[in-house]
């Protein structure tokens, strides 16, 4: 049976038994008096029933589902003659995609070698047991957990305390996701990241400027050897978050102040959500609109002031992302700027001072903290931002600080060295994943101190 | 005392320079506001400019004679004959007499202007009517795509224009005769992607990001439910609780790129799930969604108010019962709001996606959670890195699309706030 049909199954056999629980309960309660008789309610009986049928085999069939791909491939891999066993991770997947390209019939048998064409039969057989296995383990498991929970339905047991320390714990398993996210974001980019520098030194990835990680496929290729320094990637990155920040800072401040302290309510309702709406359309668009309109209007628009300025400049880049984090840093302004206590901005006024000098002097300077930090998070958004500069920005990495010229950023390298052709032994593949690595570093490090400004600066003044 | 007196004066004359700077920086803060708004304005006009064209489509009306011996057929029925039957060549005789001046000798000229699928369509609409064999018919077919830019975007210098002088005066000819016509275009709504831009469609991308809308949904609504009740109401106050609440905290500020690469370390690479399905995709977005499902549903709880909890704790409830039979169903248009945005956020994201490896090239339309398909963002990425701008017409076409999605999530998730929110 399918994984999706067996879910099915296990959610209709738990059902059966909260039926079959229920009905137990009650007819237990029956010669007793009624069902006050009982210690819970006739639901919780066949709820703890459902429970039990469903949980452990819905365990089950995930670890099954999640593991049985991998220990197919290897079981298949292992059981080829010895002289086909692959020498590489790279050559094990092209092997096996001929392989389940054989069993699925997509290539037809004439094109295979005799052991391919037997490994096929394998995979087939294997894949055959391994769902036959799954389907009797998972009914099994929840047939038989279920009569268990059926069994127990007595009178004096107390189902409805057991339903909720089981409740309890599933939604413990929920929130417990995000540990486990974590986890596997710093177990995935660490592991490959540990083997990228097991092929390059450390200290070329950290202060080499050269960057072009095509490397040779083969062994006897004649091809340069890839170079991975990573400074242009970090300048190209800086560059163009600094252009974005020029942009969102002043324009999203300004605006966060005049929307708090001049605009009367009905500008604020009008103007807020319009602001708002910026931060919800997707960077897709804005890439779009980077790639094709506003990087050729720079380009034209240089060249008849006799500038020469690439069509992929880190300007339009920048400039569009800076338009897509203005929302960002105003509501961040907004809400400090609010936080901050309305008798200092009294007492400046009365002491004679105009509205703009009591922002200035008064309530700038006591909000600043809080503006550092959401500048900061403002900052994080910019250097994890991908799709406006995969579109817009370029792929050479130029060392340089000319915002008319390209330059290429940290996420559009990650992305154009996993989308296409891959290897995964490779250097160029396990760059990414040490690119990332930088990434998601750089991006927590500035969000911890960032959230821990505006946390601090919010206790300061509640 | 005249010291007092010129403090005073030195305030008074200097008042008119200080109210000129209150006025200076209430007009930054105005400009500012005009700034971000004129560049909403910019990008909306540009979008909308550059891709309304797409929403039509180019095609050509005229009597077809059937004439089973020139399409070497004789019977329709037969699946065999329908195969090697040409197709063509109806459609090119009959617009050979619809263009003035076309003869035999230029019949390749004319052919160009037909879409190379025409005659697929005239293959089908003679399944659908066998008995249309041997008559004549007015039917409409499809024109070339650069009939199509050259009939929309004639005098425009940024498209290229492909035709031939002669075939630019054919196709005015035609247009005055209505032969060439315009129509909304049903094959954009109808189809999957194409690397024919008359062909090409947004089906394929809505319905996979449909089906990964729905793994997101599925998955992440319940778990950030339940993961937001653990935190708001059982947690203990200690070591670990705090670090769930950090984590969660860090997640929804981490790139969405870095999503992907667990994506593809994890789901694909170790547990060998296959690639660009949208089951991955809905997994990848779920990560990504449930900080900000998580953190919305929390703010949803905290506002039902104290009393409620404790006359259900009066009258004898569990933890439990209090939760599941009065704060849940309070609680529950916030958490519909906060999930609905959520989703629109998943909806319009594309890095993670393009890691997993849904940016390949799919014509069909994907039938199930399993198989490969792209998303509408993904979509619009791949026809915007087009050289060809009557792609990038049909991706400005698919941004109003994707827009208008979001837009009427928005507006359900605010009314959803408006009908359902309570005031305490």
């Amino acid at each position: 049976m399918q994984p999706a049909n067996l879910l099915l199954l296990t959610i209709v056999l738990s059902m059966v038994a909260y039926g079959l629980g229920y009905a137990r309960s009650r007819s237990l309660a029956m010669p007793m008096g009624g069902i006050r008789y009982l210690k819970s309610l006739p639901f919780y009986y066949g709820a703890r029933a459902a429970l039990w049928c469903g949980i452990p085999a819905l365990i089950v069939l995930g670890l099954w589902a999640a593991f049985q791909g991998k220990v197919i491939q290897t079981l298949v891999i292992s059981s080829l003659p010895q002289e086909m066993l692959p020498a590489s991770e790279g050559r094990a997947s092209l092997l096996l995609s001929k392989i389940s390209n054989v069993a699925n019939g997509s290539l037809p048998p004439g094109f295979a070698e005799a052991p391919i064409l037997e490994a096929a039969e394998r995979l087939k057989a294997l894949r055959e047991q391994s769902r036959l296995f799954m389907s009797v383990l998972v009914v099994s498991v929840s047939v038989l957990a279920g009569f268990l929970g059926w069994i127990r339905v007595r009178p004096a047991a107390n189902a409805r305390t057991q339903v909720e320390a089981i409740l309890k714990w599933l939604f413990f398993a929920c929130a417990a996701l995000a540990i486990l996210t974590t986890v596997g974001i710093i177990f995935s980019v660490a592991l490959e990241t540990f083997r990228f520098f097991q092929l390059i030194p450390f200290t070329e990835f950290f202060f080499g400027s050269q960057w072009s990680p095509q490397t040779a496929l083969r062994a006897d290729q004649v091809a340069a050897q890839g170079a991975f320094g990573m400074i242009p990637l970090f300048t190209g990155t800086l560059l163009i978050s600094a252009i974005a920040m020029l942009v969102a800072v002043p324009v999203g401040l300004l605006s966060a102040i005049y929307l708090s302290e001049y605009a009367n309510k009905k500008v604020r309702s009008v103007v807020k959500p319009l602001l708002e709406m910026l931060a919800g359309i997707p960077t897709v668009v804005y890439g779009f609109f980077a790639a094709l309109t506003v990087a050729p209007f720079i380009s034209d628009f240089a060249a008849s002031m006799g500038i020469d300025a690439s069509s992929q400049s880190a300007l339009a880049a920048g400039g569009v992302m800076g338009i897509m984090i203005i929302p960002f840093v105003s509501s961040l302004s907004d809400d400090v700027i609010n936080a901050v206590p309305q008798t200092m901005r009294d007492g400046s006024l009365a002491l004679g001072a105009t509205q703009s000098e009591t922002m200035k002097k008064v309530i700038f300077p006591a909000a600043l903290p809080g503006i550092m930090g959401g500048v900061l998070l403002a900052v994080s958004r910019a250097i994890g931002e991908t799709m406006i500069v995969v579109m817009a920005a370029g792929l050479a990495a130029n060392l340089t600080a000319n915002p008319l010229e390209t330059v290429t950023t940290v996420t559009v390298q990650i992305v154009t060295l996993l989308t296409g052709d891959q290897e995964f032994d490779s250097a160029k593949t396990l760059a990414a994943f040490a690119l990332g690595a930088m990434l998601f570093l750089a991006t927590l490090l500035l969000n911890v101190v960032a959230l821990k400004i505006v946390r601090k600066y919010r206790e300061q003044y509640d | 005392m005249t010291d007092q007196r010129s403090q005073a004066e030195i305030v008074r004359q200097s008042l008119k320079r200080r109210y000129r700077k209150e006025r200076r920086f209430r007009a930054y803060g105005i400009l500012a506001i005009a700034i971000a708004l004129s560049a909403l304005v910019v990008l909306f006009t540009d979008i909308i400019g550059k891709g309304y064209t797409g929403f039509t489509k180019t095609t050509i009306t005229m009597e077809v004679n059937l004439d089973g011996e020139m399409m070497y057929l004789d019977d329709a029925t037969d699946e065999k004959q329908m195969k090697m039957a040409d197709f063509v060549e109806p459609l090119l005789q009959a617009l050979i007499k619809q263009v003035p001046g076309a003869t035999e000798e230029n019949r390749e000229a004319v052919r160009d202007l037909l879409n190379p699928y025409a005659s697929n369509e005239l293959r089908e609409m003679l399944q659908a009517n066998p008995d249309w064999l041997g008559t004549t018919q007015t039917l409409t077919v499809l024109a070339h795509t650069d009939v199509d830019v050259y009939a929309k975007h004639a005098g425009d210098s940024a498209y290229s224009i492909k035709l031939s002088e002669r075939q630019q005066q054919w196709v005015d000819q035609l247009i005055e005769k209505g032969v060439v016509q315009t129509s909304f275009n049903d094959v954009f709504f109808t189809s999957g992607d194409s690397r024919d831009p008359s062909r090409a469609g947004i089906l394929g991308a809505v319905v996979g990001s449909l089906l990964t809308m729905i793994v997101t949904l599925v998955l992440s609504f319940p778990i950030g439910v339940a993961a937001a009740i653990y935190l708001e109401e059982f947690a203990p106050q200690n070591k670990l609780t705090d670090f769930i609440e950090v984590n969660i905290n860090n997640l929804a500020a981490v790139p969405s790129i870095i999503f992907g690469l667990l994506g593809l370390a994890v789901f694909i690479n170790l547990f060998g799930m296959p690639r660009s399905v949208p089951v991955v995709g809905g997994l990848v977005l779920t990560l990504m969604t449930l900080p900000t499902i998580i953190i919305s549903s929390r703010a949803a709880i905290k506002s039902v108010p104290p009393s409620i909890r404790e006359a259900a704790e009066g009258i004898g409830a569990s933890k439990m019962q209090v939760v599941l039979h009065h704060v849940l169903p309070l609680a529950m248009p916030g958490m519909l709001t906060g999930s609905i945005i959520g989703m629109a956020q998943a909806l319009g994201e594309t890095a993670p996606l393009l890691l997993i490896g849904m940016v390949a090239f799919i014509v069909d339309v994907p039938g199930g959670f399993f198989e490969s398909a792209t998303v509408l963002p993904v979509q619009v990425f791949l026809w915007a890195g087009s050289p060809e701008l009557a792609f990038i017409e049909r991706a400005s076409a698919a941004i109003m699309v994707l827009l208008a999605f979001l837009v009427s999530m928005n507006a359900l998730a605010i009314g959803l706030r408006k009908r359902l929110e309570r005031r305490w």
